[in-house]
């Protein structure tokens, strides 16, 4: 039964990423592949949240899975993350295809931890 | 009047199905490899470079194929966006270096969040060559 909530919120976590990614790249039509950075950092910050009430609030296993590994995980990605900034590299911009990398993770932690520390406070 | 892909009903339940078939399939390896109590967050780490590679295949081979017909699209975004999206994960990567960092492994966070991006690259580059090869 878990197995199916997880699939179903998954698929609803990956199309909310292409409605997102979609809004955010008729906005924006620079190099730098900012929509999939708005998409990881909202979801970071949305596990953090989930892993706050789970540890602070009593918010249930099942429910932290089904909302964290299910709808977070097909929400954000890591492998487009990975291919766009293998396009920049192939384009030459290595700063910018640095700042993508090394950023993703350094706001995608903050954002983590930012959602874990508000549920506890 | 066409509208854009992501605001196409059907487009947007062809990601979401991708996107279930990769999530599943996600739970699945975590489930098999089971979490590690202490320490290095295996499945995420597999998951994801595993995917970053699939995805480099894919949308280089489609890319090769020339001007994108109607299959195609349906390929990269059910296939693409949808299942590989849905299988790697950049939130679980992130909460995983919190957790790490929380219990005072900072250096493990550390070498965790560097190694996948790492290898998530280098994996995604072998991809995008074997993609290219796929099509004469």
């Amino acid at each position: 039964m878990t197995v199916l909530l997880i699939a179903v919120f998954g698929g609803i976590g990956a199309a909310s990423r292409f409605v997102v990614d979609g809004s955010v790249r008729t906005r924006w039509s620079r190099v730098f592949p900012l929509a999939t950075l708005v998409v990881n950092v909202t979801g970071s910050f949305l596990i953090g949240l989930l892993n706050g009430a789970h540890l602070y609030h009593g918010l249930g296993s099942t429910w932290l899975v089904v909302a964290a590994t299910g709808f977070c995980g097909g929400y954000t990605t890591f492998s487009t993350a990975m291919v766009e900034t293998v396009r920049l590299i192939q384009a030459g911009e290595l700063r910018r295809a640095t700042a993508n990398a090394v950023g993703s993770v350094l706001l995608c932690l903050g954002a983590a931890a930012l959602g874990v520390a508000l549920m506890a406070a | 009047m066409t509208r854009p892909p992501h605001l196409d009903p059907r487009l947007v339940a062809v990601v979401a199905l991708g996107g279930a078939v990769g999530t599943t399939a996600r739970w699945a390896v975590s489930e098999w490899l089971g979490t590690s109590a202490a320490g290095w967050p295996t499945a995420t780490f597999v998951v994801n470079v595993l995917g970053s590679f699939l995805l480099g295949v894919l949308l280089e081979a489609l890319l090769r194929h020339g001007q994108e017909s109607r299959r195609g699209r349906l390929v990269r975004l059910g296939a693409g966006t949808g299942v590989l999206g849905g299988f790697t994960t950049f939130s679980s990567l992130a909460l995983e270096m919190e957790r790490l960092i929380a219990a005072d492994q900072v250096a493990l966070s550390a070498a965790y969040g560097t190694l996948s991006v790492v290898l998530g690259l280098l994996a995604c580059l072998a991809g995008v060559a074997l993609g290219s090869r796929r099509v004469r």
